[in-house]
């Protein structure tokens, strides 16, 4: 509980050096991580306006509101904004460079320098791609594919390329980052399983990252290559074959998905742990799962291929193993389900989004057994039901596992308390307004709307009109947490150290942390989550 | 990590074996060995490489997380590789087309 | 306060704290070990980064057999197997400055850094004469390109691949140089010592993976198809 008479401390890392010098020349992964927040939140933004533009023109069945090809130009720059630079950086740039040095007891991540040139490349990349955006945009659909984007396109592909390719590096470091950080500088004592899940969840999406988004390099190289010099690499008329390009592009853009959802999972399972009071059930499954995760996911990308040309057998085999990885999803979801079974259960902001991304995520992956099914997915795919699936786990999934995080850690990042009850009013507002935007998308994609169209059958409209209303709803759901949030850096409560009463090196030490994280370098001789046991008989 | 100082002796063999293989691979590739001459070809390059890697990179003399990364870079690259292969590998050619 | 007896405010007395330690890390070894594996990381990036090239090689020359042989034949072989040559003669001295550098040899690893950086020029300017080649005999895929009728499609994947491939080796060359001078201007102003040899070391990780891929890319684009006469 905050104690009444609880103090900021007089030093710590925000106030440890003034002026723009020592935000923007920082080494310290908190500020770091803040810079990132502003980068991220601004983007967030960007995308959800032109999510707005999406649904005004989707109110009504006639293609009125933009012409065919500006709406191309809409759900292309929406998709490219949401994923590059909002969705794969947000947790782990942010809560992950914020708190993994803390939880594992360190004084910052391995490269601190390198950090901050992540955030610098990762800035760079957005400009040229927000340049692009200014300079007339880009039709071809977050995912680029050939030979459209090689030859037909005469929107701006190289600049919004080039700036993919950029910030893939921003990933790509940030991800070195955190595997090194976390195999070389693990506080005396802290051995592996004695890790909190958010550190493995992390670990487990540097692997990807570090693994995939190369070939997402090479592959926006040789996309580049073929319309700046006509090399034809994947021109049919010369031999090449469009369909590589998209075996390259799903190779790093599958397992992508499980950048993003992966350190929301590390947040749910540190939030349900902390309002449940209760070590998380199964924790050494959950470690597992994390890595099971990352490693089939590299393994089932040609399931967005089933009506792209790929071979009958190689379909099979991907389906196969897309049925597989829902596994250790699924172990994850059990696990969280039986931690808050018996758990003494508290229903704060952070608490509602975790349970909000349990039940939204389930439904999210549940579909996604659908598609993974080739003759469901044949029917469905390039409709409505792949974008309702996607916004479940990536909009009802990782933002929910974001705002959680957001709220769970905000006092320890900027040593304030938010308001709680604005903020469980608005997780509540986020809530409704996401299901009432995206459920009707399983209707209308299973009804045969297809995606990607201004302009659809009147038969449609009604679903489409829920849709925006929904999304007005959410537009609003999220705007409210910006200005508690803001509000309560001057005006909020004083936190304290640990306001939760939450078990974990970061509440071991001040709201804000000092810079170098600990006075003193904590040795860790215990597990994560001891909670006192809370119900006999339960093995903790 | 191994500060272990590798003897120049060492060196020079593995240099001596990279060179002599290189000439290998040259002359094998003007005889006709029909399938294997890539598989001749991709063996000596496999074998060069590993040496570079274990000698002269110290992959040999050092602990098991390098060895885990080396071989992990190696799978993953066998993934994109094989599983992409699998799909053209078994398609059915209409004839038009590839 | 007499200047002998006063003491210089300090760490604990038990810190040594050598120049090159970064306040974040515990001592020279951590350091060391987290450059090291920082290095040998970045290096599966670029498996991965160079593995999408082999990948789209594989895939067409599997297609396109005879394509690939004939258009191999125009690459010049004398240039390609010495360039082969220089790379690895740099690979040995690379290891030869490593080993100077754990020993604290400053004369001998700023002579064998100097060494490993001429070949490498050597090496990239064979491979210019090469691309000048290549530009005047028009095998540049796209709008110029002219090849035999029968092939004329086919060659520009295989020259497109050419290029690309031999272009992004090279890129990572000129950046391996750029690694070579400093280190040979941390060599030169003493930051390199024997207990701090680790950067050379590190920086050898990433000249050798650079060795490496050519070794790859000669075989498969400079000997497919030598037997065939041309």
């Amino acid at each position: 509980m905050p104690s009444r008479t609880a103090l900021l401390p007089p030093r710590h890392y925000l106030n440890d050096g003034y002026g723009i010098k020592s935000w923007l020349l920082t080494r310290d992964h908190k500020r770091i991580a803040l810079l990132y927040l502003a980068g991220v939140t601004f983007f967030f933004f960007v995308g959800g306006a032109f999510a707005v533009l999406i649904r005004l023109e989707l109110a009504t069945p006639a293609g009125d509101l933009v012409s065919d090809e500006t709406y191309n130009k809409l759900f292309t720059m929406h998709g490219v904004m949401m994923v590059f630079f909002f969705l794969i950086p947000a947790i782990p740039a942010v809560l992950g460079n914020f708190l993994i040095p803390i939880m594992i007891g360190a004084k910052d991540l391995a490269f601190p320098k390198l950090n901050l040139a992540s955030w610098y490349i990762y800035m760079i990349g957005a400009a040229f791609t927000l340049w692009a955006v200014v300079q007339g945009g880009l039709d071809t659909g977050w995912t680029f594919y050939t030979p459209f984007s090689t030859i037909a396109s005469t929107t701006n592909v190289i600049p919004a390329a080039l700036g993919i390719f950029v910030t893939g590096f921003s990933s790509i470091l940030t991800g070195l980052n955190f595997i090194v950080t976390i195999h070389r500088m693990r506080a005396p004592g802290l051995t592996w399983f004695r890790l909190p899940l958010f550190i493995w969840s992390h670990y487990a999406t540097a692997l990807i990252m570090v693994l995939g988004t190369p070939v997402l390099a090479i592959t926006i190289v040789l996309v580049a290559a073929d319309r700046l010099f006509r090399f034809g690499i994947f021109d049919p008329a010369v031999g090449g074959d469009p369909v590589l390009f998209q075996h390259l592009f799903w190779f790093y853009s599958h397992p992508a998905v499980y950048i993003m959802v992966l350190p929301a999972m590390g947040v749910v399972s540190e939030l349900v742990a902390a309002f449940c009071r209760k070590q998380v059930f199964g924790y050494t499954f959950v470690a597992f799962a994390s890595l099971g995760i990352a490693i089939l996911g590299f393994l089932v990308w040609g399931h967005h291929m089933f009506v792209a040309g790929q071979s009958v057998y190689a379909a099979m085999i991907f389906s196969i193993l897309s049925f597989l990885v829902a596994i250790p999803s699924a172990v994850k979801v059990f696990n969280w389900t039986a931690t808050m079974y018996k758990g003494s259960i508290s229903w704060d902001t952070p608490m509602l989004y975790a349970i909000g991304f349990i039940g939204l995520f389930t439904i999210g992956g549940l579909t996604g057994l659908f598609l993974a099914s080739v003759g469901l997915d044949v029917h469905v795919t390039d409709t409505y039901f792949i974008v309702a699936h996607f916004h479940y786990i990536m909009v009802g999934g990782t933002i929910m596992g974001y705002l959680g995080g957001l709220h769970y850690w905000w006092p320890k990042i900027s040593g304030r308390l938010y308001n709680e009850r604005l903020a469980r009013i608005s997780a509540v507002i986020i809530f409704l307004g996401f299901n009432l935007t995206f459920f009707p998308q399983f209707v209308l994609g299973y009804l045969g709307m297809p995606r990607r169209y201004h302009a659809y059958p009147p038969e449609f409209q009604v679903l489409n009109v829920l849709s925006s209303a929904g999304a007005s709803i959410l537009g609003v759901g999220y705007l409210i947490p910006m200005l508690y949030l803001m509000w309560s850096l001057r005006y909020g409560k004083v936190a304290g150290s640990n306001p939760w009463g939450a078990v974990g090196l970061e509440w071991n030490t001040t709201s804000p942390p000092p810079t170098q994280n600990f006075l003193e370098t904590p040795i860790v001789t215990w597990d994560a989550y001891q909670y006192p046991t809370t119900v006999e008989g339960h093995v903790a | 990590m191994s500060n272990h100082i590798v003897p120049l002796r060492t060196y020079y063999l593995v240099f001596l074996t990279l060179i002599v293989c290189t000439a290998i691979t040259v002359a094998v590739s003007f005889v006709d060995l029909g399938r294997f001459n890539v598989v001749a070809a991709l063996g000596i390059a496999i074998l060069k490489a590993t040496l570079v890697v274990l000698f002269f990179m110290h992959v040999k003399y050092s602990g098991k997380l390098t060895w885990v990364v080396v071989a992990g870079s190696l799978f993953w690259l066998g993934i994109l590789i094989v599983m992409t292969a699998g799909d053209y590998l078994t398609r059915v050619r209409t004839g038009t087309f590839g | 306060m007499s200047p002998e007896t006063h003491a210089v405010a300090h760490e604990p007395s038990h810190h040594h704290h050598p120049a090159a330690l970064a306040h974040h890390f515990e001592d020279l070894g951590q350091q060391s070990e987290a450059a090291t594996l920082g290095m040998w990381v970045f290096l599966v990036t670029e498996v991965l980064f160079f593995g999408g090239l082999f990948l789209a090689y594989t895939i067409y020359r599997g297609w396109y057999p005879d394509a690939f042989a004939v258009s191999s034949h125009e690459l010049d072989i004398v240039l390609g197997t010495t360039n082969t040559i220089v790379l690895i003669t740099s690979s040995l001295t690379m290891a030869m400055a490593v080993h100077s550098a754990q020993l604290g040899h400053r004369r001998k690893l700023m002579m064998f850094l100097s060494l490993t950086m001429l070949l490498g020029l050597a090496f990239l300017g064979i491979k210019g004469v090469e691309y000048y080649h290549k530009f005047v005999e028009h095998h540049i895929p796209g709008p110029t390109f002219q090849f035999e009728e029968k092939y004329v499609r086919e060659a520009q994947i295989f020259f497109s691949l050419y290029f690309v491939m031999t272009g992004l080796h090279a890129l990572h060359m000129i950046i391996g140089l750029g690694i070579m001078i400093w280190m040979f201007i941390w060599s030169w102003n003493g930051t390199i010592t024997r207990e701090y040899s680790n950067p050379i070391e590190v920086s050898g990780l990433y000249w050798h993976f650079v060795d490496i891929v050519w070794i790859f890319l000669f075989p498969l684009l400079y000997l497919v198809g030598r037997h065939l006469h041309s």
